[in-house]
Parts: structure tokens; sequence; C-alpha cells
């Protein structure tokens, strides 16, 4: 049974200047669940992932063609108000970066963006998201201290309450346990597999364990293509393509 | 001894004499001035204002070019402010990058950086000619503001300009649009440059003479408006120094104490409250 599209991407192509990083990429991004998209590096993951919330526009040079559906419509729509789409998705950059400020008006930065300052309401928002990315108990005292004296590991986790707290409908994750070390990259994948109940999460990772260990769909991309497209089970026991075969058993990297 | 260590122990020496030359030539300009300036330096040339003949040895003091230096400096930061820090948010926030129009500006800029100070002020005095005023606070301001914009906009440009794009994309990916973003993250991070940055042009302004001459006159009084003449601290220091006396010739080398210490003064107190306000920077 095919599950609902949450993001649904058609046809879509991305030209840096003369460089065509994405060819004719068509795949939906099924409705709360996990879905990874694993290739070589310098092959789109990022770009894809990028493509989502529109932090390609302001890249020079650049083309994009064709269409991403977010729940039916078109972000590239000139109509589209692009801060109301980046609002529907949080996302975890490979490194994380705190904004210069408290741990709490970290998390408070998006929903006060967002008109809300009613301070009671804010509270309830920083402890509630600090809770959801485990963060709450160790932070808890010092919720006005800088967010960048944090440890790596806390810090990612803070940007995950970070996009949370603007409430998200879809996480995207660059890579998003690249900078971190074994016990933080743990916790950041026990919180996504908590998280899929609520959200739909679209993760680029290289670590093929990884996706193995949370994708419900992969999607792999090679050079720019989408090669093959399927639940994750399919993909890793019985690919249909010989390219992800080989990506799979590390023959192509 | 092998070539490759002759090589290192000759260039650490170059750079040692060099690192000494500058060092004492440093403290050889404040030991002249402090040996010479602190005999004259007294309570009254701080908190008066000259009496008739102050500059042929009469009692009296220079309040007057101290508080216009400060006033006209100050002015002429924040007008610059004003004006440098959209432009320095347009080049790194809004344009794209790379973007032929922003690196003509900042050429333009880098060219206006080397312009001296007397072209500023004979511009200035043209401008003022044009719009008939009187040579005032007002007019230094502007001038002034003219002769330490590029300083300040380049100064500035080259900090933000370090800011990592993804800490941008973090804002942006949580709905903020460029204004908010710029406004709320982009200055709080590069804060401690950027006032480095309105010191570098404040220290500028305020040393300079030659802008001055035309454009903000000079009096023996305190300026109570814009539209006053206005006396400053290096013109100050000049005409003291063209008198034959040696009391005044005395009293130039105090003068130029006391504006090294205000611009050390204001560095210091600048220099704690960025540090205040930068504790939250992400590294």
């Amino acid at each position: 049974m095919e599950p609902s599209a949450h993001i649904s991407v058609q046809n879509l192509n991305v030209f840096y200047g003369k460089d065509h990083a994405l060819k004719d990429i068509t795949v939906n991004i099924p409705n709360k669940k996990i879905t990874a998209i694993i290739g070589s590096s310098g092959c789109g993951k990022s770009t894809l992932l990028k493509s989502f919330n529109r932090l390609l526009d302001s890249v020079d040079n650049i083309k994009i063609t064709g269409k991403v559906l977010l729940d039916g419509e078109d972000i590239y729509d000139p109509k589209a108000e692009v801060t109301h789409i980046r609002r529907k998705m949080g996302l975890l950059s490979q490194k994380p970066y705190p904004l210069p400020m408290s741990i709490y008006d970290n998390i408070a930065y998006g929903p006060r963006i967002h008109e809300e300052r009613n301070k009671k309401k804010l509270d309830r928002i920083v402890e509630h998201f600090l809770r959801t990315a485990s963060l709450w108990e160790e932070v808890k005292d010092k919720l006005h201290s800088p967010a960048s004296k944090l440890s790596v590991g806390q810090q990612q986790r803070l940007c995950l309450a970070r996009g949370l707290a603007v409430g998200p409908e879809i996480i995207l994750g660059d890579e998003p346990t690249s900078a971190l070390d074994p016990k933080s990259s743990q916790n950041i994948e026990k919180s996504f597999l908590e998280l899929k109940k609520q959200y739909t999460i679209v993760i680029v990772t290289h670590i093929l364990r990884q996706a193995k260990r949370l994708a419900d769909y992969v999607l792999f991309l090679y050079g720019g293509r989408l090669i093959e497209y399927g639940p994750a089970q399919e993909i890793f026991e019985n690919p249909k393509e010989e390219m992800t075969k080989e990506y799979i058993q590390g023959v192509i990297s | 001894m092998h070539k490759h260590a002759i090589e290192e122990i000759v260039f650490k020496i170059l750079m040692m004499v060099s690192t000494l030359l500058i060092i004492s030539v440093l403290f050889l300009i404040l030991g002249t001035i402090v040996f010479k300036g602190l005999p004259y330096l007294s309570w009254s040339m701080v908190t008066q204002a000259p009496q008739s003949g102050y500059y042929l040895g009469k009692g009296g003091g220079i309040l007057n070019s101290i508080l216009g230096s400060l006033y006209l400096t100050g002015g002429a930061t924040i007008l610059a402010l004003i004006i440098s820090l959209p432009i320095t948010l347009y080049f790194n926030v809004y344009a794209k990058k790379g973007s032929r129009l922003v690196y003509l500006i900042r050429f333009a800029f880098d060219v206006l950086w080397g312009i001296p100070s007397i072209v500023y002020g004979a511009f200035g005095f043209m401008l003022m000619l044009f719009f008939g005023m009187k040579a005032s606070l007002l007019a230094g301001i502007i001038t002034v503001a003219f002769l330490i914009l590029p300083i300040m906009t380049r100064s500035m440009d080259e900090v933000i300009r370090m800011v990592p794009p993804p800490l941008l994309e973090a804002s942006y990916a949580l709905g903020a649009t460029r204004l908010e973003t710029a406004l709320k993250v982009v200055i709080r991070q590069a804060l401690p440059g950027i006032s480095t940055a309105v010191l570098i042009a404040f220290g500028r302004g305020i040393g300079d003479a030659a802008s001055l001459i035309f454009t903000a006159g000079f009096t023996d009084s305190i300026p109570t408006s814009l539209f006053q003449p206005v006396a400053t601290l290096p013109l100050t220091i000049f005409f003291q120094f063209s008198s034959p006396l040696a009391e005044v010739q005395g009293r130039a080398y105090a003068a130029a104490l006391i504006l090294t210490i205000l611009i050390l003064g204001i560095s210091i107190v600048s220099r704690f409250l960025t540090q205040r306000f930068a504790r939250n920077i992400v590294r």
C-alpha cells in the first residue's frame, strides 16, 4: 500500500550555473515516516533536502524547475510565502549552529518571530520542547546562559528543540549526527524514532547503518539522479537496480 | 649549521627587530607627550574654557575643544553608523553572493578610504557654500561622517562577512525574514567586530584636523547648538604649537596627552561593554 505523500517532488531540476545538480527528480515523501536520502558525497543529497524548504533560493546562479508540493501546494509558486513554508519544517544541519543568544532565547526565537509575546506561554513552549529533545534536565538551571557554552551534542538537541518550537510538520536533517560523538548521535537517533509518531522526517546520511536503523523509506541518489526509491527493507535486502546493490555492498561510494 | 636553521634564525631576528622598532616608536611618542605635557597639565585646563589671551599664555583651559571634539566626533560616528550599518547588512544579508554591484561599491569605499582628509574638508566646504551654511558643529559632523564612513563600512563589512552562513540558514529555517535575521542574529554575532569598527572610525575622526579647518570653524566658547562653530582638540594642538611661547607649546603637549587619554578611555570602556554583550557569540 502506498502511504500518503507529505512532500511530493515532481520533475525537479536544479542547476548551479552550468552544473546540473539534480536531474528530473520525481518522488513522494510519505507522511509520518522517516525517509533517508543516501548516496555518495556530491550526489545532490543536501541539495534535494534544501530544496524542500527553499534554502537554495539565496545561492547564486541557481535555477530550479519543476514542482515541490507540500500538502498539495507548490512551494515554488511565486505567490507562495517562503517564511510560511519554512515554518512548516525544522532543519538540523551537519554542525549545530545555536543562535548567538541564551538557551531560552534560542528556543523562544522562532515563536517570538511568529508573534508569540506572552511570557508564560513562552516559558511553557521552552520547557516542553527542551523535554521533547531530552535536554531539559541538563539545562533547566541555566536557561539564561549562552547556548554556545553547551557541548556539541547538547547544541544539536537544542537545535532540534528550537526547530520543533515553531510547530513544524516536517523535520529535515542534513547529516545531523556527523559532528557528534557516538553517544550524542544515539540520543538524536532515539529522538527521531520517537518523533516520527508526530512528524514526517527526512534525513540525509552517508552512514548506511544509520539509514538501516532509522529509515522506513530510502531514496538513493547517484550523480544527481534518483536511482531507486522504496521501503527501506526492500532497498537494503533486495534492491532492483544494480547500482543500488553496488552502493549498499560498498563497491561504489 | 643547516641552511634551514639559518633561515629560521634570520627571519626570527628580522621579526623581532621590526616588532621592537614599532613598539619603541610607540613608546617614544607616548613618552614625549607625557614628559612634555604632564608639567603643563592642570585641573583648570580640563574644566575651563579659555580666557582671552589663552593662546598668549593667559589662564583658562581647553574644555571647549575637549567637549567640541566629543560632540563633533560623537555626532559624526552616530551619523556614519546609521548609514554604514544598513549598507553592510545589505552587502552580506540581502545582496546575492558574488554580486557585481556589491563588488563595485566595496571597491569605491576602498578608494574613498585612501582619500586625504583635506579633500573631505574641501568637499564639505563646497557643500556648505551650496546650502548657505556657516562653519559650524553640524557642518563639521557631516564632513567627518563622510571621512569616517568608508573606514567604518569596510571594517564592519569584513567582520559581518565572517558570520557563518549556516547561522543565517538556521534563522531562515525557523521562518525568520532577512530583516529579522539581520537584526536579531547577524548584528549580535558580529557585535564585537562592529564596535571595533566604530572605535576605529571614532579614533580616526577625533584625531583629524584637516577636514575641519574650513568646516567647523574655531571658537573659545562651548557650542550650545548645532549651528555654532566649534573648537576641536587637533586644531587646538595645532594653534598652540604655532605659538613661539614655551608655555603655550607645553600646553599643546598637554592637549595631546588629553586627546590620547580620551581615546584610550573610550576604547577601554567600549571594549568592556562589548565583552559583556558578546558572551552569547557562537565561535
